[in-house]
């Protein structure tokens, strides 16, 4: 009996805490307007992305050179998106409400990927120049 | 007998503790979080100190065990100091420090004397015996602990990113081993897979704390609304 209330109890914490650390992590790109270039990419206008097209924003990211410093965040924001749409599935029937809104969690999540997109293109853009001047 | 997985996710396990000294020492912050840092230092060098007695000694003799137990002990001593620094972070502005610290070593000996309490009458081995139920009764009271700081963090409005993800990750950590605890006793088979989640927590606090100290600077801030789990979205 204990056990299990320790377990609820550990599981709800462990959830609220992953989730919180995770937004702590995509806040920080949800301040970043997406270069133009990036734009034409991607396909987005205004901010607007689906949750749908995070898989294959990730996709582009990983056509990207790595800058070397991006991806320990995507790890864990692809985890936690993972979770969401597990959620996502399980609310759907049961609470649309809920549904809605780890709709929106995952949408956060796609535009975090589209900025990694854009951060990776600047980095690419800026070998390429380094390469130009080099030779 | 240790796999090669085994292995590799011990050395990872001090290679990145020591890596959390080394990023802080490379981002300035050592001394803000002194005492972090201290249990993360001291951490890997125990780490590595466990290795050492293993390969020396083996898993099963009491070389290793006493050592592992002992050191254990000192190490939640030193994650409970490390928790008080994040309070005293928190509750800075309220000027409140003092009363904090004071608060923290009280409990600190209330949990001594509990502990004592239990373990007196086990005639054999009562230094062993006290360690080890110090050790475990500590980091139950650092788990309420660090949930009462999110409380805190939250009602305060802490906007520091780095405090933030500090106190959030430390969360992960000691809810993921209470609830790997609680699902050990309830479950009826132990599965092996089970044995390699307590290893990969142990790998998760040093890598969020080091990527916190790596990439968030001192200086940035976060709307803490928009961190809660329970708030609705962030955009």
């Amino acid at each position: 009996m204990i056990a299990t209330l320790i377990f609820v109890i550990a599981i709800a914490g462990f959830l609220q805490f992953f989730v919180s650390y995770c937004r702590s992590l995509i806040a920080a790109y949800e301040r970043v307007d997406l270069s133009e270039q990036a734009r034409e990419v991607t396909g987005i206008q205004d901010r607007q992305v689906h949750g749908q097209d995070f898989e294959r924003l990730l996709q582009l990211v990983r056509m990207c050179p790595e800058p070397g410093d991006d991806s320990r965040e995507i790890g864990a924001v692809r985890t936690y998106f993972g979770l969401l749409s597990l959620a996502r599935a399980t609310f759907r029937r049961i609470a649309p409400a809920l549904e809605q809104r780890m709709e929106r969690e995952r949408e956060s999540c796609a535009y975090f990927a589209a900025v990694a997109l854009d951060r990776r293109i600047a980095h690419s853009r800026g070998l390429m120049a380094e390469q130009l001047v080099n030779h | 007998m240790l796999g090669p997985i085994d292995y590799v996710l011990w050395f990872l396990t001090a290679l990145l503790q020591a890596a959390v000294v080394v990023c802080a020492l490379r981002g300035r912050t050592f001394w803000k979080y002194s005492t972090l840092n201290f249990y993360m230092l001291a951490a890997s060098f125990l780490t590595a100190g466990r290795f050492v007695i293993f390969w020396e000694y083996g898993f099963p003799s009491p070389a290793y065990t006493y050592f592992y137990y002992y050191s254990d002990a000192f190490l939640t001593i030193c994650l409970y100091f490390a928790l008080m620094e994040l309070y005293s972070h928190v509750f800075r502005a309220m000027g409140i420090n003092r009363y904090v610290r004071a608060g923290a070593l009280l409990l600190l000996a209330l949990t001594c004397w509990v502990t004592f309490q239990v373990v007196m009458n086990s005639s054999a081995k009562l230094l062993t015996n006290f360690v080890v139920e110090l050790q475990q009764n500590l980091y139950f009271v650092g788990l309420v602990l660090t949930y009462l700081l999110w409380g805190a963090v939250m009602k305060q409005r802490e906007t520091r990113a780095q405090v933030v993800q500090l106190v959030s990750a430390l969360g992960v950590y000691f809810s993921g081993f209470a609830a790997n605890y609680a699902f050990y006793h309830l479950s009826q088979e132990h599965l092996a897979i089970w044995n390699y989640v307590p290893p990969m927590l142990a790998l998760w606090l040093p890598a969020a704390w080091a990527y916190t100290f790596a990439k968030v600077p001192e200086e940035a801030r976060i709307a803490t609304a928009h961190i809660a789990a329970t708030h609705g979205s962030i955009r």
